[in-house]
């Protein structure tokens, strides 16, 4: 079966060629042919995946590797890129996911989209475009090809970000995250072909991932550093890091579907993904590390203080991805790939689940997104209300859902690893209780109380459709089994997940990639720091629980109890309120360092230096030639005698100078 | 031999400059147009002068084609004259200064 390993990507492509092509003529025959198609394509990627992961999970540890190459891409000289396909445990896990959760999340658009007249099949074209491109980033065996993947997404949260694009806002949100996105992406380009280049001049001329680490050794470690860096610069972007984070938010602007595709199961996770793909380089480099771990724990406390102001319940849920991006990053920065990897796993289950549950919130609201008009739904969305707290509880790392053995798993790496210390674990331990509080307030505000809703929005609300709610029941199932895969040894588990990721992942034996001479790359012994008694462990459990508990006493305080209590605080400290709100200025940052110069630069070019100058020579040649022609052409007289004198002399010049030349 | 044709030569360069200097400075079209035929008789009367010193009959040929062009030209030219002189009533080349700037 590994054999057929590109239908994976090759289904979803199929779905995006017929409607893309015919989908404005299928939609008009029979418009729920358009997500038959569509799911149908997605579903079935997702059965091939799970036949190939099991069959996967038959053999030997040591033995999951299987590189699938489909054909030769582009040849020049000794350079070869081919589209190939590589199985091992990490693309595997990734490709599970991302299939599976982006066909819930396809399942779910029908009931979503289902109002929107004659873009219906484009909003499928883009959606399996994206699952395509996401596929081909995972799957990928070499970097070209992943790349390929990775600007696919990059274009597809454009195409979907800006789907309602006659609505001006939505349609610059979607420029933006196309820019940021270029940015990192260029350094990303930079990182490929420093890679390609150094490891060229050592006779290597490819990019596959295993000759790529096979002989990552020959480089300087100072090279190693600069590239991760670059890479790293690249996953910020795609990843939505300090400093290329601003997108995010702003990319709420898309169907509420696509932000749970986007948050999810594909795109922000693909930065985590590749530094994780690419921990033996990482590895090599331990400031890249450190500045991984930095950054990520500094975006995971800086997006959750945002997070606690706002009041539009997508906006709340985006700073609250970027904060859990940031835990990912942590986790890989302080050498736990495999802790970042599960934390994706189960972020993608229950940030899917949140973004589902705001959709069919924002559906029964009729559009409206600000919290402060909600409240109360409790009663009248049932299967969304428990489905949401399923969710919240997830996140913000209740003992007994996923997201508490992920979460938990990070923040203990980030204290005991050897790359780790105690502020990274503070910091972590101050974002959870952030998130604790500011999930719990969106809870609040959304389904208790009383209802703020008008008149006629109130009318209208309803429990979602089936298509809906469906989906939801299956996420909050896995929200909460999603975590037992994956329980700590302290908590008596076996951890499955840092066992099946151990082929490819992290330092010790038994490792699935080779070096040059064709032994396993090992990076010497087994995690060589400190290490902890359970106990310590237990306690700092203890207290991330603890702090836990205390931000959703808070925002039960503030919210449900004291209501007075958010406004007051807000008028006794204007100042932080308004920074928070505000974003902390980022976008005000960004606009007066960035956009500003290089808006007044562009000016400059296209005032001073095109109008001016390039177009003042060219035009300025033209009027030259012209004067000189209104000059000459006096001579022209009409008076035939007058060109007779002229000829006459000039052949009398001519004979003269031949007498001359004779007689001199 | 050699006396004759400085004659002739020289006769020719007379004709010749006769005829320039009367395209030159006379207005009347007709008389223009005799100046000129009169430059073509000179180098007519110059190309014979030198076939004969040369005993090569290419300068006969030459004048034969002369005289044909002069002839076509004289019908052609004579012709415009008519058509101008029926138009604006004058011949006088001053006033036909129509092809300019």
């Amino acid at each position: 079966m590994f054999d057929y390993v590109w239908l994976i990507p090759l289904l979803p492509f199929i779905g995006v060629l017929v409607n893309g092509l015919f989908g404005r003529r299928i939609e008009k025959a029979s418009k729920s042919l358009v997500h038959w198609i569509a799911c149908g394509s997605v579903g079935l990627a997702f059965l091939v995946t799970v036949v190939i992961f099991v069959q996967m999970l038959g053999l030997e540890p040591d033995k999951r590797l299987y590189d699938y190459t489909w054909f030769t891409w582009m040849e020049s000289g000794d350079f070869i890129v081919t589209v190939g396909y590589l199985i091992d445990p990490i693309s595997m896990f990734m490709c599970m996911f991302v299939t599976g959760v982006g066909f819930l999340i396809h399942i779910y658009s029908i009931g979503y989209m289902w109002h929107d007249e004659g873009t219906y099949f484009r909003y499928f074209t883009y959606l399996n475009l994206f699952m395509f491109s996401m596929i081909n980033l995972v799957l990928a065996d070499n970097f070209l090809l992943m790349f390929l993947g990775w600007e696919g997404v990059g274009l597809c949260s454009y195409l979907l970000v800006a789907f309602w694009f006659s609505n001006k806002e939505f349609a610059v949100a979607g420029k933006k995250a196309f820019i940021t996105n270029r940015v990192g992406d260029f350094f990303f380009a930079i990182g490929i072909l420093l890679l390609i280049t150094s490891l060229g001049k050592h006779g290597i001329w490819s990019l596959k991932y295993s000759d790529v680490f096979a002989h990552a050794s020959l480089l300087s470690p100072d090279l190693i550093t600069l590239i991760c860096i670059l890479f790293l610069l690249g996953c910020t972007a795609k990843s939505a890091q300090i400093p290329l984070y601003i997108w995010l938010p702003d990319a709420m602007a898309g169907p509420t579907p696509v932000s749970a595709l986007i948050h999810a199961a594909t795109m922000v996770t693909a930065g985590v993904y590749f530094v994780a793909r690419c921990n033996i380089l990482y590895t090599m480099s331990p400031l890249a590390m450190q500045a991984v771990a930095i950054m990520g724990a500094l975006t995971a406390f800086f997006a959750a203080t945002i997070a606690l102001t706002h009041n539009d319940i997508k906006k709340v849920l985006a700073y609250s991805t970027v904060s859990q991006l940031g835990y990912m990053f942590l986790g890989l920065g302080v050498g736990a790939f495999a802790a970042g990897l599960f934390h994706v796993l189960t972020h993608s289950f229950f940030k899917a689940l949140l973004f589902m549950c705001s959709g069919c919130v924002i559906h029964a609201m009729s559009g409206e997104q600000d919290m402060r008009y909600m409240g109360g739904l409790r009663k009248k969305m049932p299967i969304t209300f428990y489905t949401m707290v399923i969710a919240t509880l997830a996140i913000i790392g209740f003992p007994g859902f996923s997201g508490f053995f992920s979460k938990d798993e990070i923040l203990w790496k980030a204290f005991s690893s050897p790359n780790g210390n105690f502020t990274l674990w503070l910091i972590g331990v101050l974002a959870a209780a952030m998130t604790a509080f500011y999930m719990f307030r969106l809870i609040f505000m959304t389904f208790f109380n009383e209802c703020r809703a008008s008149e006629e929005v109130r009318k209208h609300i309803h429990e979602a459709p089936k298509s809906m709610t469906i989906p939801l029941i299956i996420l909050a199932a896995l929200s909460v089994v999603g975590g037992y895969i994956g329980i700590p040894q302290a908590l008596g588990g076996s951890n499955i997940v840092e066992h099946y990721l151990k082929p490819v992942i992290g330092l010790g034996k038994g490792k699935i990639f080779q070096d040059a001479t064709g032994t396993a790359i090992t990076h010497g012994a087994e995690a060589a720091g400190h290490h902890f008694s359970h106990m310590i462990e237990y306690t700092l459990m203890a207290i991330t629980t603890i702090i836990v508990f205390a931000g959703i006493f808070l925002a039960y305080t503030m919210y449900m109890k004291k209501r007075t209590v958010p406004e007051n605080l807000a008028e006794k400290h204007p100042f932080s309120y308004r920074v928070l709100l505000n974003k902390w200025y980022i976008d005000e940052l960004y606009e007066a360092l960035v956009y500003n110069p290089l808006h007044s630069f562009s000016l400059f070019l296209w005032k001073i230096a095109d109008v001016i100058i390039i177009d003042g020579l060219v035009n300025g040649t033209a009027r030259f030639f012209m004067w000189c022609g209104s000059m000459l052409r006096h001579i022209q007289t009409g008076y035939v005698q007058r060109y007779a004198i002229t000829f006459v002399a000039g052949t009398l010049a001519v004979v003269m100078y031949y007498i001359f030349l004779l007689y001199v | 031999m050699a006396d004759y044709q400085n004659i002739y030569l020289t006769l020719s360069a007379i004709l010749f400059t006769i005829g320039c200097g009367g395209v030159i400075t006379r207005k009347n079209a007709i008389v223009v147009f005799l100046c000129i035929e009169i430059m073509l008789g000179a180098v007519n009367l110059a190309f014979i002068t030198f076939s004969r010193a040369n005993h090569s009959p290419e300068g006969i040929f030459m004048v034969m084609c002369i005289m044909a062009v002069a002839a076509a030209e004289a019908a052609v030219g004579l012709a415009i004259f008519v058509l101008l002189y029926r138009k604006t009533g004058s011949i006088n080349i001053d006033k036909f200064n129509l092809l300019k700037w």
